[in-house]
């Protein structure tokens, strides 16, 4: 519990010291969000009364107060350009990108718990070898571009999963699974590849101590004592990658959005941005920090219930 | 844009028959699970609807607050429309008014008003709603294109269905104008919530929006003139342009409605499957001179730069060949049009001598280009093309439009520049010296003054004289006119060629034979 605390806690300031970042990052971002909503047709007049309705007229000061005055009431206040409220917009956003990483996240754990511990119980064979030059390639490959190759042979050539779009889950399921397909492959395999040398590495440190040798002079088979002493102990460290792999997903969903026209956050992040729509971005990226320092947290939390070791302390 | 004439009833009858076979085949498709490569994806896949794959998203639909090509494009013509349009040979046609007269001085329109119009709220269209539209642009309209309505002296209503309109003083201009979006036709009762409801008479109305992903438009059941093929279009933006290509491909949109790459036009070169459309546009693509700063500030140096670009190599290298060559401010959908690309020939020994004269050989000029792909790719032909003459270019990729808009477009704080002026007749943009072209000629601005409220039957010779007078000048450089660039599923038919007004044309769009 007092884990629990002081992790909230050095959360929450995290969270102050981001959203200060964030808005200062962006006061001196150039261009003017009054500027892009008038394009061509800004005359001086026009602006000085639209920067005066956006209220980006005011002192910096009072701009970051009224926003994050808001923040505390859950309010992230309302687009410059599409004069709506941005905290629903960007729930609904969020929940697509949540799918798109989870999906790629469980792509990645199928493909690399397998691949790395068989890597590392064939490390001295040609196989093992052959799986871990192939994740290490993995790794090479940018999503976007693994994205693009996907389209190009499974949607393109074999016409078998369409190539982008994205229905929600509620109005039809089964097009919402073919179309999250392509983007959780591209997304799940080069993290997969990454996680790959990390479970094969926490095996094969594994293989090597006392324990594991213990266990194996007490009778039983390498295959049993590896599933049943190795593994759990093999998976603290991968835990830690995982979490941050996680976050790192979350990011990087934003790239293979667009490749895949997926009305995600990261597509929102994006626009926002072109756009200077800088409530837009500040709420995006406040909410992404927060998601990032949560799951650090959560798997903080995980450690403690897999290894006893730190209960203790 | 709608055709003004109206179907007989039998004719009427007959589609809303087809049309009905056609929904109902579509339920069946469906209900028959997506089997088929067609059903798959957002593609609509049934005679009744179709979608579009369009780059750049509109942030919002009220085109009375903001600005950009993409507000106009997915909602005039569709849901929006004037009392006056303008047809694909760029003349203007009644539309909402089944007719108008102007007063021989010019100064006053009577505009006699369609009866029977209904809003898609059910209000009808009256004298009272066009007045108030009218009005509105004057009051609310936050962009500078609205001063265009600043000629209006005033608009009277002089029977239910008559409209007066006093100007100022004589303009052609105005009659235009009225086209474009600042001419649409709002209900009174319908602008409290323009950026998600809009409220039109057009042939569509908004039937879903999806943020970052889709408009869809259903059509009008009520719609005064004649249906519209399609009882449904998407519009599906997309930011990357593979990723279009790719829907097309894979029949996941039916149209790409803007080429983005002529180069990835070899992967629809099936003509069992596809067909290309290629037409003319509004958007002269300008290499902007700064007019008011050193060296373009010397005439004999932005000659030079004109003599020095060979524009149809340019055009083969940045744009895999397709794009007009014009040199001058006008599209050939223009009545003024004239093609004026021999006034500057390639002669890269002229453009040296001139430079020489003008003493600014060697000289380094900043050219700051907005980061789009045919901006860019254009950019370094010209860049190159000027090296060979002794001027020597430093690239500077600007954001657009955010950076680019602040820096090269409000402040003019650039020496070369390169972007598709969109807007249509779009002459009057050297008239202005606070335009970032930042050309002070007021014997040009004289010329576009007398054309505008002169003689109708004059409109064309003045402006003729002014687009010349503007390329003598050199007062910048036109690289090529963007083309209509489409790829649309080969049984698709109807796709407007030229792309002449701020609507994206819909109402004549079908599939050619039922799929």
């Amino acid at each position: 519990m007092r884990v629990f605390l002081r992790r909230t806690a050095s959360l929450l300031v995290s969270a102050v010291i981001a959203s200060f970042v964030v808005f200062a990052f962006l006061s001196v971002l150039p261009g003017d969000p009054a500027e892009v909503v008038l394009g061509t047709n800004a005359g001086q007049a026009e602006l000085a009364s639209l920067r005066h309705s956006f209220g980006t007229d005011r002192p910096l000061v009072v701009q970051y107060a009224d926003w994050a005055q808001g923040l505390l009431h859950g309010d992230f206040g309302t687009s410059y350009i599409s004069h709506d409220p941005i905290g629903p917009r960007i729930a609904d956003r969020f929940g697509v990108t949540c799918w798109l990483a989870l999906g790629g996240m469980l792509v990645a754990l199928l493909f690399a718990l397998p691949t790395g511990v068989l890597a590392a119980a064939w490390h001295r064979r040609p196989a093992g070898a052959v799986l871990s030059a192939l994740s290490q390639a993995g790794i090479a490959v940018p999503a976007f571009l693994a994205g693009i190759l996907l389209v190009y042979v499974f949607a393109v050539r074999a016409g078998a999963l369409p190539a982008g779009g994205y229905t929600p889950l509620a109005e039809d399921p089964a097009t919402w699974a073919r179309q999250l397909v392509l983007p959780c492959l591209s997304l799940g395999l080069v993290q997969g590849a990454v996680l790959t040398r990390y479970v094969r590495s926490a095996v094969l440190t594994v293989l090597h101590q006392d324990f594991l040798r213990t266990a194996r002079a007490k009778g039983r088979r390498r295959r049993g004592a590896l599933w049943r002493h190795g593994l759990p102990n093999a998976a603290v460290p991968v835990l830690t990658v995982l979490g941050l792999q996680l976050s790192t997903v979350l990011v990087g969903a934003v790239v293979v959005e667009r490749v895949f026209v997926i009305p995600g956050l990261g597509d929102l992040l994006l626009q926002s941005v072109a756009d200077r729509d800088l409530l837009v971005v500040q709420g995006v990226v406040i909410v992404l920090v927060v998601a990032v320092l949560v799951l650090n947290v959560v798997t903080d939390l995980l450690y403690h219930l897999v290894d006893p070791r730190l209960r203790s302390r | 844009m709608a055709k003004s004439t109206a179907r007989s009833g039998a004719a009427l009858r007959r589609t809303a028959r087809v049309t009905g076979c056609a929904l109902l085949a579509g339920t069946l498709a469906a209900a028959c699970g997506s089997g088929g490569g067609s059903g798959s994806g957002s593609g609509s896949g049934s005679a009744d609807s179709l979608s579009i794959g369009l780059i750049a998203e509109p942030a919002s639909l009220d085109f009375t607050t903001t600005d950009g090509a993409a507000v106009p494009q997915a909602t005039l013509g569709s849901i929006y429309e004037g009392l006056v349009r303008v047809d694909q040979q760029g003349r203007i046609q009644p539309l909402l008014a089944e007719r108008y007269e102007r007063s021989d001085d010019g100064r006053t329109y009577t505009f006699h008003l369609r009866k029977g119009v209904k809003f898609t709220s059910g209000a009808e269209f009256t004298a009272d709603d066009a007045v108030f539209s009218i009005d509105r642009v004057k009051k609310d309209w936050k962009l500078k294109t609205a001063r265009q309505m600043d000629v209006v002296e005033k608009a009277e209503k002089t029977g239910d269905h008559r409209v007066k309109v006093t100007l100022n003083h004589a303009s052609n201009g105005w009659l235009y104008a009225m086209t474009t979006r600042i001419g649409a036709m709002f209900s009174r009762t319908g602008v409290t919530d323009l950026a998600n409801h809009p409220v039109g008479t057009g042939p569509f109305k908004l039937a879903e929006r999806r943020r970052g992903d889709r408009i869809v438009l259903d059509r009008n059941g009520s719609y005064w003139g004649g249906k519209p093929e399609l009882g449904k279009v998407t519009l599906k933006y997309f930011k990357d342009a593979g990723a279009m290509n790719n829907a097309l491909l894979t029949k996941g949109i039916d149209v790409v409605g803007t080429v983005q790459a002529p180069e990835s036009l070899s992967r629809f070169s099936d003509k069992n499957r596809f067909r290309t459309i290629e037409g003319s546009s509004t958007g002269e693509v300008v290499l902007s001179m700064n007019n008011s700063r050193e060296p373009f500030k010397d005439k004999r140096v932005r000659q030079a730069v004109r003599h020095a670009i060979d524009h149809k190599a340019l055009v083969e290298t940045s744009r895999a060949g397709h794009g007009k060559l014009i040199g001058t401010m006008a599209s050939p959908t223009d009545p003024w049009y004239e093609d004026l690309t021999g006034s500057y020939p390639y002669d890269p020994a002229k453009a040296r001598q001139l430079l020489k004269d003008a003493g600014a050989e060697g000289r380094t000029v900043k050219f700051r280009v907005p980061n789009m792909p045919y901006a860019m790719s254009a950019a370094q032909v010209v860049k190159s093309q000027l090296d060979q003459v002794g001027l020597k270019a430093e690239i500077e990729p600007l954001e657009f439009p955010a950076r680019w808009l602040s820096e090269v477009y409000n402040k003019a704080d650039y020496d070369l520049s390169v972007i598709a002026h969109t807007e249509p007749r779009d002459l009057w943009t050297f008239a202005d010296p606070g335009y970032y072209f930042r050309y002070d000629n007021p014997a040009y601005a004289k010329l576009l003054k007398d054309a505008d409220s002169g003689r109708p039957e004059d409109e064309a010779a003045r402006y003729r004289e002014a687009a010349r007078l503007l390329s003598d000048d050199a007062a910048a450089d036109w690289l090529y006119l963007m083309p209509n660039l489409m790829v649309a599923d080969k049984d698709v038919t109807g796709l407007p060629v030229n792309q002449v007004g701020e609507g994206l044309d819909l109402a004549g769009i079908r599939w050619a034979k039922k799929k």
